[in-house]
């Protein structure tokens, strides 16, 4: 299950549709909104997507790392428009017949989409915004 | 020809405008439209940037040639999770 929605995310069905019995665990990541940058109040974050091409590339790096971690089982789902502090915005959840491998593709996999999935993330502070990166271009 | 380019985050924030219009000669590559972008709407972004293109939904090379059927997008530094 790969998908981009403004609903709030529930990790829990995320992560049950990974699960088999021939899975001996699962891992799952859980972005959450923070409160603050340097010293300034954040009051809630705004997520936007190119969103055929993010859920494309989403589904090349599941791909691609089910392939190196021989595994077969990942689901993940990224929330867009606004989204409150504490709130859940990213859940990555991999199983795997071994611990390990679900681990490390978990981390990596959130690597991935860091570095390559185009979707952005605003803060709103009471005084001003700022989209997260992009301050020097 | 005419290319309808695509917007997000900063850029759309930054020229307030969901997609621009621009007009290139035929065969132009991704560089020689950028170099344009930034002579046209210079607060796009400072002239050091690297504009990152995608088209078709793909990170583009600065020497892919476009076509005005393609589905162009500047993608600014990505920032999900």
């Amino acid at each position: 299950m790969i998908e981009i929605t403004h609903n709030v995310l529930n990790p829990e069905l995320i992560t049950k549709t990974t699960m088999k019995d021939t899975n001996g665990g699962v891992v799952t990541f859980l972005g959450t909104t923070r409160d603050t940058f340097e010293d300034k109040q954040v009051i809630h974050l705004e997520y936007e997507a190119y969103e055929s091409m993010a859920l494309q590339k989403l589904n090349e790096i599941a791909e691609q790392t089910k392939q190196k971690y021989k595994i077969e089982d990942i689901a993940i789902a990224h929330r867009i428009g606004i989204v409150g502090i504490g709130e859940i915005s990213l859940v990555v959840a991999v199983a795997s017949p071994h611990r390990l491998e679900a681990f490390q593709a978990c981390n990596e996999l959130v690597d991935l989409l860091k570095d390559i999935v185009p979707i952005w993330k605003k803060e709103i502070y009471s005084d001003g915004s700022r989209w997260v990166g992009s301050e020097h271009i | 020809m005419h290319l309808e380019v695509i917007l997000f985050a900063i850029y759309k924030e930054r020229l307030k405008s969901n997609s621009i219009t621009v007009q290139i000669p035929q065969d132009s590559t991704v560089e020689q439209l950028v170099i344009k972008l930034k002579q046209d709407f210079p607060a796009l972004a400072s002239s050091e940037t690297d504009i990152v293109v995608a088209v078709n939904a793909e990170y583009a090379d600065y020497n892919l040639t476009l076509r005005e059927s393609d589905e162009i997008c500047l993608i600014p530094p990505v920032s999900g999770g």
